[in-house]
Order: C-alpha cells, then sequence, then structure tokens
C-alpha cells in the first residue's frame, strides 16, 4: 500500500477496474460460448464497430458524450462524500427542460439558442440535485434515500408534463415537438461538439477539485467532515453545493444528449444513462478524467452492439450483463470502503 | 472457594505501547473486581485477553480452572463468562423479551415459543430481583433500563463471571445508585464481577478488590476499606514518571481569556459544566486537573465553539466569541489542540501538507483568491516538517502513515503556526511516546515564553503539575479550587480531583 499522496495517476490504483473489465469480458464470453455464440467474433465485431472507423468513433463518442457527464455528476458527488443515486433523474429533468428552450424559443441565433438551451438544462438538473443536498445538510436525510424517490418523482413529473403539457401538437405519441435547428449541437471534424463540452467540463472538474479553494472545501468535507467544520469549513453548505453542481452536470449530460442526439423529449430516450453514470464513476475510481476511458469504453460497447448482434448473433443486452458485470466487480472492494471510510485509500483516495 | 477467573502474568505488547506489562488478577464466586484505570491503561486489552479475542505474549488465564485457548470465544462464553458493554448491543425496535433470547431463542418446531419466553425472562428477572416488563420496546426504555436488559440477557446463560464496562458512563446518577444496587445483589448470589470503570465512587461504593492500572502495569492492589478516594486517584494518576520541564518563571500579562459563568450539556443532555469561570492571562500556563468526564471535555468543547452554550460567555481580550462556530472562535484567536486528534484534528488521508493548513488554507499566502499556492502549502510543510521533527519520509505522505506522537506534532506545529493569543490544550499527550510528549512540553512552554495565554486540560497530574503556572481544579463540573502551583501538593489537588472538600 503506497502512503504517497501522488498528483498524477498511479498505475496501481486503476488495477482494480481493468481487471474487474477483464474479467466481465471473461464472465460474458463462457455465457456467449454456452449460448452458441463465438465470443471472439463477438467483441470483434463490438470493438471493431465502434473504434475501427472515423463514423464508428464519431457514434461512440456521441454515446459517450452523456455518459461523461453522468459519470462526472456521480463523482463530484463522491469526492464530497455523497453517493448521488439521482444522476438519472436529474439527466431527465435537464434534458425535458432544455427540449422544451429549445422547440419553444424560437428566433434566436444559434450562439444564443444554444447556451440558454444548455443552461435550462443544467438549471433544472442543478434544481434538483439541490433538493436532494438541502435535505441532507438541513434535516439529515440520506441521499441515497431522496435520489432514489427523486429519481421516481421526476420520472413520473416528466411523463405528465409531456403527455398533458408539452405534447408535439397532434402527436398520437407521447413527446415533445423538433427543437429548432438553432438548438443543435454541430459537429466538429464529425465528431460531436457535446464530447468536448463534456471532455471540458471533466478538465475543468479536475481543475477545481485539485487547484481551489472551493475544491479542497469538497474534499475535505468529504474525508473527515467533523475535522472540515472544525477547521471552519461550512459542511452544510459544502453538502448542499456539491449535490447541486452534481445535479447540474446530470442535467447538461441530458441537455447535450437532446441537442445532440435525440432533437426531441421521450420518455423513453436517456433510459439508464444516468444509472450508467455510477457505473463509470466507480470504473474511473471517482477521478473525474478516470472517468473518461471509462465512458468511452461503455459507449463504445453500447454503439456497436446492434451489429454485434448482426454479426455474431449475440442479443445486445450483453452490454447490460457486461455493465452488471463490471459494477459487481468494481464496487464490492470500493463500496464498502467508501461507507466505513475507514482505510486511508477510500474509494476518494485514488490520486 | 475456588477461583473463577485467575490471570498470571499477563503481558501483551503492541507496537509501541505495552499495553499489559505483567499482569496477574483472581476473581472468587461472589466477589465485585473494579479494574480501575484511565483511558490507555490496559483494561480493555486485559478483557479482550480474558475473551481470547487477542494472543498474550506472556501469561496464562484460566475460567474455572481451565486454561483459555486464544481463539475460543465461543468456549469462554460457554464457560459461564459474560460481558455487558459499555455501547449495548440491542435491537431497539424489538421487545425486551426478544432481545434477551435473541441467539437462542425457545422454539416450537420451526416456530419461536413466545409464551415460554416471555415465562423465562419474568422467571430471570424474579430470580435476580431486577426488574423489567418482558413486552416493551426498548427504544423507549430510559437507558438504565435498557441496561438491565442487557444484564439479563448476559445473565440468561448461566453466567458465572460477569464483566461490565464502564456500566455508568452513559446512566444517571439515580441509575448509577440503582445499578450498584444490582451489582451488589448479584455478587451475594455467587457471581463474581469484574467493573471497569475510572469513576473513584463507583468502587467506594460496590468494590471488595480493586486492581488499579496505570499505562499498562498493575499499579497494586486495594481496597475501599484499606483506602480512601484521594488514594485511589493517587494510584490511578500516578506519580511514575515525572517529566521534569524546565521553565521560567511566568510572567502574566493582561487577561487574555476570561470564561464567565459558563453552563454546558454533555450528550445526554446533562448539565456538565455547571457555571464556571475561569480567567487565563497572557504569558501564563492555567492546567485544569480532574479525573476524567467531570466536563472537562465539555468546557474546552464550549470554549473553542464546538459545544453549545447554554450560558456564559467566553472572551478573548475583552470580546465575546460566537457559541458553536469553531471557525469564528479560531478568527477571535483561539487556537485548539483538540482532545481527538483523529476526528478534529487532521484528515487521514490528506497529506501532511495539506493538513498543517487545514484552518488556513484559503488564506494568504496559501490560496490566491480562489486559487490554491500548492507551492506555498508544501515549502511550508517543509519548513515545519523540519522544524517540528515530524518523522516522515515526505511531507506528501498521507497523515494516516504517522505515528500518533508525529500525527500530534502537525495538529500542534498547525495551531502554533499562527500569531498565537491564546491556545486550549486539551489532553496534548495522550497516548504519544516520550519523545514526542517532552517536544510538544517545551512548545507549550515556549508558547508561554512568547505571550500566549495557554489553557491546558490534562487527565495527567503530572502533566499539570508540571507545566502549569496556576491550576484549576475540577470536579462535578465545577472548578472547586485554583491554587498556585508553587503551593500546588500533590495529596491536596488528589482530594480535591476526587470530590472532597479538602
Amino acid at each position: 500500500m503506497s502512503d504517497t499522496k501522488k498528483k498524477g495517476f498511479d498505475l496501481g490504483n486503476w488495477m482494480i477496474p481493468i481487471i474487474a473489465v477483464a474479467i466481465a469480458m471473461f464472465i460474458a464470453g463462457i455465457m456467449m460460448k454456452l449460448q452458441g455464440a463465438d465470443p471472439i467474433s463477438a467483441y470483434k465485431t463490438l470493438f471493431t464497430t465502434s473504434f475501427g472507423s472515423v463514423a464508428g468513433f464519431s457514434a461512440t463518442l456521441g454515446k459517450a458524450t452523456p455518459l461523461v457527464l453522468s459519470g462526472l455528476a456521480v463523482t463530484i458527488g463522491l469526492r464530497a462524500g455523497l453517493f448521488n443515486i439521482g444522476a438519472q433523474g436529474q439527466l431527465i429533468s435537464g434534458a425535458l427542460a432544455t427540449a422544451w428552450a429549445g422547440y419553444a424559443l424560437t428566433g434566436l441565433p444559434a450562439f444564443i439558442h444554444l447556451p440558454i438551451a444548455l443552461a435550462f438544462g443544467i438549471f433544472f438538473g442543478g434544481f434538483v440535485g439541490y433538493i436532494a443536498g438541502a435535505l441532507k445538510a438541513y434535516r439529515g436525510v440520506h441521499e441515497v434515500i431522496t435520489t432514489i424517490m427523486l429519481n421516481s418523482i421526476i420520472m413520473a413529473l416528466s411523463d405528465y408534463l409531456v403527455v398533458y403539457h408539452f405534447r408535439e401538437p397532434g402527436q398520437l405519441l407521447t413527446r415533445t415537438s423538433e427543437i429548432q435547428k438553432s438548438a443543435r449541437l454541430p459537429f466538429i471534424f464529425s465528431l460531436p461538439l457535446g464530447f468536448f463540452i463534456a471532455i471540458a467540463c471533466a478538465v475543468l472538474a479536475w481543475w477545481i477539485m485539485t487547484n481551489t479553494t472551493s475544491g479542497f472545501r469538497f474534499e475535505t468535507v468529504g474525508r473527515n467532515k467533523f475535522a472540515a467544520w472544525y477547521a471552519g469549513i461550512s459542511v452544510k453548505r459544502t453538502l448542499v453545493m456539491a449535490m447541486m453542481i452534481s445535479g447540474g452536470i446530470a442535467g447538461l449530460g441530458g441537455a447535450v444528449e437532446t441537442l445532440g442526439v435525440t432533437y426531441r423529449f421521450e420518455p423513453a430516450f436517456n433510459a439508464g444513462l444516468g444509472f450508467d453514470g455510477i457505473t463509470i464513476a466507480l470504473l474511473g475510481r471517482a477521478h473525474p478524467l478516470g472517468i473518461i476511458p471509462g465512458a468511452i469504453l461503455i459507449g463504445g460497447m453500447r454503439a456497436g452492439a446492434s451489429n454485434m448482434q448482426f454479426v455474431a448473433g449475440v442479443a445486445t443486452e450483453l452490454v447490460d450483463l457486461l455493465m452488471a458485470l463490471i459494477l459487481f466487480l468494481v464496487t464490492a472492494p470500493l463500496v464498502t470502503r467508501f461507507f466505513k471510510n475507514t482505510t486511508s485509500k477510500s474509494v476518494t483516495g485514488g490520486w | 472457594m475456588s477461583d473463577l477467573l485467575e490471570i498470571t502474568g499477563l503481558t501483551k505488547q503492541f507496537p509501541g505501547v505495552l499495553a499489559n506489562d505483567n499482569i496477574s488478577l483472581t476473581v472468587k464466586a461472589g466477589e465485585v473486581v473494579a479494574l480501575l484505570g484511565e483511558n490507555g491503561a490496559g483494561k480493555s486489552t486485559l478483557v479482550k485477553a480474558v475473551f481470547g479475542l487477542i494472543k498474550p505474549d506472556k501469561g496464562q488465564i484460566k475460567i474455572s480452572g481451565n486454561v483459555i485457548e486464544y481463539g475460543d470465544t465461543a468456549g469462554v462464553i460457554a464457560a459461564g463468562v459474560g460481558m455487558v458493554h459499555q455501547h449495548f448491543q440491542l435491537v431497539p425496535v424489538m421487545s425486551v423479551t426478544e432481545n434477551i433470547i435473541l441467539g437462542d431463542e425457545p422454539r416450537r418446531g420451526f416456530f419461536i415459543n413466545r409464551q415460554s419466553s416471555r415465562k423465562q425472562v419474568i422467571e430471570l428477572s424474579k430470580r435476580y430481583g431486577l426488574e423489567v416488563d418482558p413486552d416493551a420496546i426498548i427504544e423507549d426504555l430510559p437507558v438504565g433500563m435498557q441496561q438491565r436488559v442487557e444484564i439479563l440477557k448476559a445473565l440468561r446463560k448461566d453466567v458465572k463471571l460477569l464483566i461490565l464496562d464502564e456500566p455508568t458512563a452513559v446512566l444517571t446518577p439515580q441509575e448509577i445508585d440503582e445499578l450498584l444496587l444490582v451489582i451488589r445483589n448479584l455478587a451475594k448470589s455467587g457471581v463474581g464481577i469484574v467493573l471497569i470503570t475510572h469513576k473513584l465512587h463507583e468502587v467506594m461504593a460496590v468494590a471488595d478488590r480493586v486492581l488499579v492500572l496505570r499505562g499498562g502495569k498493575a499499579i497494586g492492589f486495594t481496597s475501599p476499606k484499606e483506602s480512601d478516594e484521594a488514594g485511589l486517584a493517587q494510584m490511578m494518576v500516578g506519580r511514575s514518571v515525572v517529566l521534569r520541564v524546565d521553565k521560567k518563571p511566568a510572567k502574566p500579562g493582561k487577561a487574555a481569556l476570561e470564561v464567565r459563568g459558563l453552563q454546558v450539556l454533555d450528550d445526554r443532555k446533562l448539565l456538565s459544566v455547571k457555571g464556571v469561570d475561569l480567567t487565563v492571562h497572557s504569558g501564563e500556563i492555567l492546567g485544569v486537573a480532574g479525573v476524567e468526564g467531570n466536563g472537562q471535555r465539555e468546557l474546552v468543547e464550549a470554549i473553542c465553539g464546538m459545544r453549545h452554550r447554554v450560558s456564559g460567555q467566553v472572551l478573548v481580550a475583552g470580546v465575546a466569541t460566537k457559541d458553536m462556530h469553531p471557525h469564528a472562535v479560531h478568527l477571535a484567536g483561539i487556537s485548539h489542540i483538540p482532545e481527538d486528534r483523529e476526528k478534529h484534528g487532521l484528515v487521514a488521508n490528506y497529506s501532511i501538507a495539506d493538513n498543517l493548513v487545514l484552518n488556513q488554507f484559503d488564506q494568504a499566502p496559501f490560496a490566491k483568491g480562489w486559487v490554491r499556492n500548492i507551492s506555498q502549502v508544501n515549502s511550508n510543510a517543509d519548513a515545519v516538517v523540519e522544524k517540528f521533527d515530524i518523522r516522515t519520509p515526505s511531507a506528501q505522505n498521507l497523515a494516516s502513515s504517522l505515528s500518533g506522537g508525529n500525527k500530534q506534532k502537525v495538529v500542534v506545529a498547525r495551531e502554533l503556526s499562527e500569531d498565537l493569543k491564546v491556545l486550549v490544550a486539551a489532553q496534548p499527550t495522550r497516548g504519544i511516546d516520550v519523545g514526542s510528549i517532552e517536544f510538544i512540553h517545551n512548545q507549550l512552554i515556549a508558547a508561554r515564553d512568547r505571550g500566549a495565554a495557554v489553557l491546558l486540560v490534562s487527565a495527567e497530574l503530572d502533566e499539570i503539575l508540571s507545566l502549569s503556572d496556576r491550576i484549576a481544579v475540577m470536579s462535578g463540573g465545577e472548578i472547586v479550587a485554583i491554587v498556585d502551583s508553587k503551593d500546588a501538593d500533590r495529596n491536596y489537588i488528589g482530594r480535591l480531583m476526587a470530590g472532597m472538600k479538602a
């Protein structure tokens, strides 16, 4: 066990996720074999589809974009000692709010419309996070409970809003109108702009966590809130801020997905993006930069899944199976540490 | 009568601490033996060894004549040893009966036999004269009653030897009296009892014999007949290693810290600081002596803004400080070496460098606006590690990698690194090595000589005697006397600590 706190990447800490992914793929491979499929060809198809061509890689990055943001959202929470299970709800709030801003505001130039639509997503995602944060800080309600409950509330509420208030006129399907052209996120060199926004967010978050006083407050509260209080950090304010920022980032994830991929809100969209964020955050060891490879890996699996089904005859659900296995293998050691908070190498201590 | 428990020459060495040093003890049936000692004296190590939870380096433990093997906890329990823990092991939402039968339920086929369970509990409570309502839910019961359930739970397993770990720590005075009566009655019915405590009057009230432990050593056996509370206090706080500190006479200046009419509640919401008045002048060390648990902790926490002040004021240079706001109190000029350095003093998985700026990370030169100046943090750390002789390969190592003494040096260094007006040091040398103790003592004297007002609270009477310029004795939540250290007499202070009118 290394006791030094390193600023850069410490490979030792990254062995758990790497091994977890390898074992998960191995187990999934056995299951494919049992079904009579060829795992080698399946994996080959999966990864050549998603990483083998510019178009494929672009699709992968498109899938990875909301995952980077939802993974980052969960990471920010973990850093301050909060387990935000509510990225899903926050992301949906952001997606719906952004979709509304995207279709209802008309006649704006793109350079105004886009930021406004994104801001809607951040604001509403952040607001949902704020509710959980305030309940935690001022009423002592555990954030895992409130965020799970908020997930249900928001899913039902967004259904209701789309059915009765925001439905596309004359449309039978439960969905909003399409967003204006001026609110669409463009592609840059055939790569989605949203991905660069997400990466910028992750890098910014990393810089803030390592170099600013706010980052230090977050980390201190996450590691020892008694010492934080004693040292003059407002623990309550920090908790609320952390949940709000976490929710805002998840909301941005929903916004980017809406403006860059789906172009409208439909309750069936965005399914699981927030929950995948939990897997990715843990896979990335709650490191703002560590989540990027994790999100790209998962995004690539999602992007290549249907082609894999077509070529190798393996159902797309294999990706969910892989995700579940990875989550299982990664969390077992990490979550225990997070909740016990006894060892020096807690989930938030990996750098 | 034969010995229920026979410990001979028990020795246990932990890294850096000799927890038990050649301790021998026998307990006979029907006898109450008190284990008296301060925190860290080796009481819990001894008990763990009895349960086979730790492997002694030397020595032997016999229960009813049979040698205990390390790891055979089940065997110890089967041999009739029961324990009532300081923190109750009860399920709050279940009934008294359910809690007592838990783990060994009378069954009828696949189901719990509730009727016979209930009957067992009633019989048990009659047999030992411990009245309980078998159907009451635990969380509705007062703490004293919960403890009674805990005792019954232990007794149900035909206990011959009952170990009570700090049983009165959470009780009110009335509940304590009742418990002491229960202990006497149990002993009369033939149960051997080991009472672990650091409260003198309980020992006087109930024990047949007393084994005083200090720093892992058995200081000696005595009994309430042979000794009095003052004598016990002296044995407990000890006079073994008197650390001599060279210091010049104090040159007290103006009143720097004033405490006026301070009243504070403890965790049980009982008044534990009952109107304390203190004045500490700049350039002097005022030591607060007292047996632990007499309100010292609450006093310190209230002064430092970490515990609500029910009434009264804390002034720094004549200006009142804010209640329940450690940072505001710190800014007002009170530095604080907290009693619990792991909990309040340090962030274990931060580097030493970050810990050294924990309460000033957002101030110049360690931050410029929003951005931290990491290179300043690091150069500060390197200088402090050097100056305070903190034993570590690098200031970038995690605080958790340090030994207790070096951790404490980090805390002390941080609190002293400013232009110090008032320093409140709570148990500043508890559980650390002699070298670090000496270093920290010298730092406290140096702070005094630079004009700081130092309030030193310690359970170590020797520490108080060797460092203080004046000594305040605290007992039962009150300051019972303030004496000049030149006139301080160990016996006199011991009697005051024991709550006797001198």
